[in-house]
This record gives structure tokens, C-alpha cells and sequence, in this order.
């Protein structure tokens, strides 16, 4: 990657209140132009924190950040509220899990989209509504037409995740921020979503950061996966090589209890314990409580290594031969 | 265990379904119009017969609308269905001179997804365990006694865990609370509406091992409703399908994944992602979302997202028919008599 489109450098984010919570520490990666990027992790492993901090979504007073944030040379920590209202939706645009909460229930679907549009660019309102039109068009919504009248109650939970797309999409994002996008979904509805989501990145050239915690999903649409834990990148690699060779024993531990017809009548292989508390994480490794191979060696952190495609945190990566 | 709550025990013998439902169905009155006065009906559930046999594992899949969690909720008796007859072990369930319900609800126990919903905020885990035992007649000693027994079983130490509230607890540990207060009553069918959905996965692993030992250990039957299809082929024995209120196929396990017959199945397998990034799903294989339970099409329900549909599709409703031993589809393609042109022709 010669210049990448986004490159975040050390980012951390706290949460401070009563309780401070290192809710991201010293996150670092890079998405290139027209790459899918997919952040796997579980609850509370920071991916979700990881897009908010990227449109910068998070209240100021209660939130430190640190670290570097670019996107296309740009500083995005240092944006002022004028121009953060100008990134916001147009060169970065975000689709949430939940569709219902993006709309505005008292407007149509074809105005808010319009609205965007204005609030961008230097055009009529007609002009705007045509652009409306075609974005719900695009996003293969049959009847477009009469559905840029709808509000969005009167729409299905497909035809919702639909139109957010088509709004987040409306002003060319040049980065689509996913967040877990197809949980809500019903399967035949889940697949839909997912070959639109690649169809309309291959078409458009932008970039995808994919967040999901759905190994299966990520799968389907990612270049590369990041897996996360407790706030950090454990592990980052071409999506074929997490799946077949995962090196971090947390990221080969999730795709080992990941559920398939091979183990039936077996035991299923799990991870013991469950994922840690954000505010009274374990000194070093957070995952070393949960893990098989921890040593003495993990009550110190390890730090990210990258090493051509791959980077991992650890100190006893999973030997792959013996894997297999 | 003590004797003092009877235990509810086999009567018909391994032969005999533990649960057989004929027939059930349930419609909402749905409101429209100004003052609501025009009245629709959802169907959730019409029609919909089946049986578990005692010790076996039957899934239901389907996707949301299907009635999946309707028929679950028609079992516990939490709704009361509006036509159709359960028969436990032999017994009817709630009519004249068959099992009382209160008998019935004690031998059937529910576990559901939300697990911080489902439980009491006010009263700790093992007050929560220990509190059903304890409204039936179980003194307060023996149903703590019990209930810390329990915490133990499925994983949670009762004196490390027992005084926690739910907010104190993460979710697997909720969902394990959930466990042990239904199995307090020592229910011979346990219902597990979408009990994994909402877990981690590294944690929902620990929890269906847990359910598996469990089963074991305590001749348990269970009605596994799910809308994950690895996890149904896991754990499942027998796996039924349903769409829009109907049952569109009930099978074996691994015959219905290898050979699925309605092509509503077919679908529902396809959509499953490949785990693979060599071998991506590169079309869908049904279009649109599932139609609205109030109008449903005519004819069978699904024809009008089935590539296969035809015209017999829309004027007549296929029933359930046995293709194989104990594999049920209904589906007019199976039918040589259906008159559907893609039909396997019929020799005699």
C-alpha cells in the first residue's frame, strides 16, 4: 500500500465519568482506496467505538481521544465544527445496524434523502429529489418512485437497511463506515444486503470499513479482516488467512467454536471465561485470562507487529502446522 | 432431590411423542382505518401439526413472521390458541379430564433471548432460581438449597454468583441464570426460543455445550427455535421449517441439510454464508422480503418469492406430504398428482 485512504495511527479513546473506561488502545491500521476492511470482534471489543471516533460522533467533554487520525492527507482530530459538517456524510458516511433510528419518522424517505443531498451540494430541489430517486433506484428498491413518498415505518426491515444505504451513499462517500449493517436481518435478507453492499463498493471505488461480529458475514464482503479485543487489534490479515490460518489463540479460539456441521455430536471447542470488563482491564494481554497458551511473558503487552500482509499481537501466536 | 414438588414422570413410554400439537392455530385482530374499524387478521400460526419425540432435539427454523416464537408461546400456554389440541405424553393439555395446566406448565419450562428482559431486576440469581420451587409449595431452605445446586450445574458458583443481580452479570451468565430457574422444576420439555441469538459467540459455544451435557444428564427434550441454521444443525435432531404461520418441511437433520425439498429450504440453505472467501455467495437466492402476514398470497404462501411457481401454485394450498420416511414437505413440485409441470411424473 503505497498511500493509503485512511491510515490511524495510536488512537485511543476514554470514556471518562465515574468509572474511566479504555474503551480503544493504541489502534492503528490502514484502509487503501477501494478496499473492504471488516473489524471482527465481540461485544464491547471496540469496533463500534472505532467508527463513531472516525465521524467523530463521540461528545467532547466526556471523551479523550489520542493518537492520528488521517483520511487522504487530512487531520480528521483537528476538523472544526464547519468542516466536520462537510465530512460528515460527504467524504465519510456511516449505515447503522438499526435502520428504523436513521430516519426521521415525521419525513418522507425521498426528502431526507434530498435533504442530504442539499446540505452538500449546490443544487435544486428538484434536481436533489432526482438524485433521490436514483439512489433508491441503485440500491434496488422496486416501485422506487412510490417509495420516495413512504416514511419509513411503512417499509420492510430489508427495504429500510435499502434506504439507509441510498442515503448514506447519496453524497459519494469516498469511505462507508458499516456497522454491523445485516444483524437485524433475516437471512435471505442478510445476503441481499451484503452482495449489494459489494456490487454498489465495486461500482462507486469507495472504501468499506465492515464492522460485524459474524465471522460468516465478514467472510462474504471483507479484503481484510482486523480482529479485535478489549479495545485492541489482535490480529490483521488477508480474510482467507484468518479463516484458514488464524495466528492470535483469540482469533484461531473464534473461528475454532464458530458453529458448523462438522461438529456435530462433539463437544463444541470454546473460549473459557467471557470477555472483559473496559474499566479494570488485566495489566498486559487482556486476553491472557482467557487464554491456553499464557505465560508470564503476557502480563506484559505485546505490541503489534506487522509483518508483510499480517500483524499480530502476541507472544505465543498459534504455530499453524501444528493447527491443522 | 426432595419430594416435595412430585415430579412429573414417564408415563407412555419411549414410544410415545412427548409432545404432539394437531392442528394449532392462532389469529390478531389487527385495527386499520380511521377508529379502527376495519379488522384484519394475522395468521400467525394456521394450522400447524407436529410432535417431539421424548429425548430428541427438534428445531424450528424460519425467518421473523414465520410463527416460530408464536408456536412456542402456544406450547408454554403463555397465549392461548385460538383452535387446535396439544397432547403431553398422553395426556390433553387443559380439557376435562386430561392434564391440568398447572401440572403441564411445571413439566415444560421456557428459556428466551433477551436475558436481561426475562429476569427480575430485583431479585437476585439465586432468589430467582429458588423462587418458582418456592411459590409451589417448596419450603424457602429446600428451594435455595436447590437453586444453589442448580447455579453450580450450569456453571456459576452460588457463592460467588448467587447474591448478584442481574445488572451484575454478563450476558452468558444471564442466559445461564435463565437455565437454572427453568430447570428448578425439573420440566421434562424445555423451550429455548432464540436462547444463544443474542450471545457472544465464544460464549454461545459455552452455552450449547452446556445445554448438550444438560440434555443428557437429565433426559430433557428440547424444542430449539433458532434462526441460525449451523446452530440447528448442530444441535438438532429433527429440524421443521416454517413460513408465514405454515410448515413448509419437517425432516431428519441431516437429510433435510443434504436434500432439502421445499424450495423455501433450499433457500434458506443457500443463504447461509460459505465461510470461505474462494466460494462467495455470488447470487441470492431469493429476492425481496418476506410478505406481510396479513395478506399472505393465495395457494401456498411462498409462491410468490419461488422461482418454481405456477399456476396450481396460487389456486391450491400444498399439504404436508411423506417423500422419504419421516421427511414432510409441502410443496406442489413434490407432487406427481399437483399437476405442476416440474413435478416428477408419477409411475405406476
Amino acid at each position: 500500500m503505497t498511500h493509503p485512504l485512511l491510515s490511524v495511527r495510536g488512537l485511543g479513546v476514554q470514556f471518562i465519568g465515574e468509572r474511566s473506561v479504555a474503551a480503544l488502545s493504541d489502534v492503528s491500521f490502514d484502509v487503501a482506496a477501494g478496499e473492504v476492511l471488516g473489524l471482527l470482534g465481540e461485544s464491547g471489543s471496540g469496533k463500534s467505538v472505532t467508527l463513531r471516533t472516525l465521524l467523530r460522533l463521540h461528545s467532547p467533554r466526556r471523551t479523550r481521544i489520542s493518537g492520528q487520525i488521517l483520511l487522504d492527507g487530512q487531520d480528521v482530530l483537528a476538523l472544526g465544527e464547519r468542516e466536520l459538517q462537510r465530512y460528515r456524510g460527504g467524504v465519510v458516511s456511516m449505515i447503522f445496524q438499526e435502520p428504523g433510528m436513521a430516519f426521521d419518522p415525521v419525513y418522507t424517505i425521498g426528502d431526507q434523502i434530498a435533504q442530504a443531498v442539499r446540505a452538500h451540494e449546490d443544487v435544486s430541489r428538484e434536481a436533489a429529489r432526482a438524485r433521490a430517486l436514483q439512489m433508491l433506484d441503485r440500491v434496488q428498491i422496486p416501485q422506487a418512485k412510490r417509495r420516495l413518498d413512504a416514511y419509513s415505518h411503512e417499509l420492510s426491515g430489508g427495504m429500510r437497511q435499502r434506504a439507509m444505504i441510498a442515503l448514506a451513499l447519496a453524497c459519494k462517500p469516498r469511505l462507508l463506515l458499516a456497522d454491523e449493517p445485516t444483524t437485524a436481518l433475516d437471512a435471505t435478507v442478510q445476503i441481499q444486503i451484503l452482495l449489494l453492499l459489494r456490487e454498489l463498493q465495486r461500482e462507486t471505488g469507495m472504501s468499506v470499513i465492515f464492522v460485524t461480529h459474524d465471522i460468516g458475514a465478514a467472510v462474504e464482503v471483507a479484503d481484510r479482516i482486523a480482529v479485535m479485543y478489549a479495545g485492541r487489534i489482535v490480529e490483521e490479515n488477508h480474510v482467507g488467512e484468518i479463516v484458514a490460518s488464524p495466528s492470535h489463540p483469540y482469533s484461531a479460539g473464534l473461528v475454532a467454536s464458530t458453529v458448523s456441521a462438522a461438529h456435530r455430536g462433539h463437544v463444541l471447542p470454546t473460549i473459557g471465561g467471557s470477555p472483559p470488563d473496559l474499566s479494570a482491564l488485566p495489566r498486559g494481554c487482556a486476553f491472557a485470562p482467557r487464554c491456553v497458551r499464557a505465560s508470564a511473558r503476557c502480563g506484559q503487552q505485546p505490541a503489534l507487529v506487522r509483518d508483510g500482509a499480517q500483524a499480530l499481537a502476541c507472544w505465543h501466536p498459534v504455530d499453524v502446522v501444528s493447527a491443522r | 432431590m426432595s419430594a416435595v414438588l412430585p415430579t412429573q414422570a414417564d408415563r407412555g413410554g419411549p414410544a410415545q411423542p412427548l409432545l404432539r400439537v394437531n392442528d394449532l392455530s392462532k389469529y390478531f385482530a389487527v385495527r386499520n382505518g380511521l377508529f379502527g374499524r376495519v379488522q384484519q387478521q394475522v395468521r400467525a400460526v394456521d394450522g400447524v401439526s407436529f410432535s417431539v419425540a421424548k429425548g430428541e432435539t427438534l428445531g424450528v427454523v424460519g425467518e421473523s413472521g414465520c410463527g416460530k416464537s408464536t408456536t412456542a408461546r402456544l406450547i408454554a400456554r403463555l397465549l392461548k390458541a385460538d383452535a387446535g389440541e396439544m397432547v403431553f405424553d398422553g395426556d390433553a393439555v387443559g380439557t376435562y379430564g386430561g392434564l391440568a395446566l398447572k401440572d403441564y406448565r411445571r413439566s415444560l419450562q421456557m428459556v428466551f433471548q433477551d436475558s436481561f428482559a426475562s429476569l427480575n431486576p430485583r431479585l437476585t440469581a439465586i432468589d430467582t432460581v429458588a423462587y418458582g420451587p418456592q411459590v409451589h409449595g417448596l419450603p424457602k431452605a429446600a428451594a435455595r438449597q436447590r437453586a444453589a445446586a442448580l447455579l453450580a450445574r450450569v456453571g456459576l458458583a452460588p457463592e460467588q454468583f448467587g447474591s448478584r443481580y442481574p445488572h451484575e452479570l454478563s450476558g452468558g451468565q444471564r442466559q445461564r441464570v435463565n437455565i437454572a430457574r427453568a430447570l428448578a422444576f425439573e420440566p421434562r420439555l424445555l423451550i429455548l426460543d432464540e436462547a444463544v441469538a443474542a450471545l457472544d459467540k465464544s460464549v454461545q459455544a459455552q452455552v450449547l455445550n452446556l445445554l448438550q451435557e444438560l440434555k443428557a444428564e437429565r433426559d430433557l427434550t428440547y424444542l430449539f427455535i433458532s434462526h441460525d441454521l449451523q446452530v440447528v444443525h448442530y444441535l438438532a435432531d429433527r429440524v421443521m421449517v416454517m413460513y408465514l404461520g405454515r410448515v413448509v418441511e419437517i425432516g431428519p437433520v441431516a437429510e433435510l441439510y443434504a436434500g432439502p425439498r421445499h424450495p423455501y429450504t433450499r433457500a434458506l440453505l443457500a443463504a447461509v454464508p460459505s465461510m470461505d472467501p474462494a466460494r462467495r455467495t455470488e447470487q441470492s437466492p431469493l429476492s425481496g422480503d418476506p410478505p406481510n402476514p396479513i395478506n399472505p398470497p393465495s395457494g401456498c404462501r411462498f409462491r410468490d418469492r419461488c422461482p418454481h411457481a405456477q399456476a396450481v401454485c396460487a389456486g391450491q394450498a400444498p399439504v404436508l406430504r411423506e417423500t422419504v420416511a419421516g421427511h414432510w414437505a409441502a410443496c406442489h413440485l413434490d407432487d406427481p398428482r399437483s399437476g405442476h409441470t416440474e413435478a416428477p411424473v408419477l409411475l405406476t
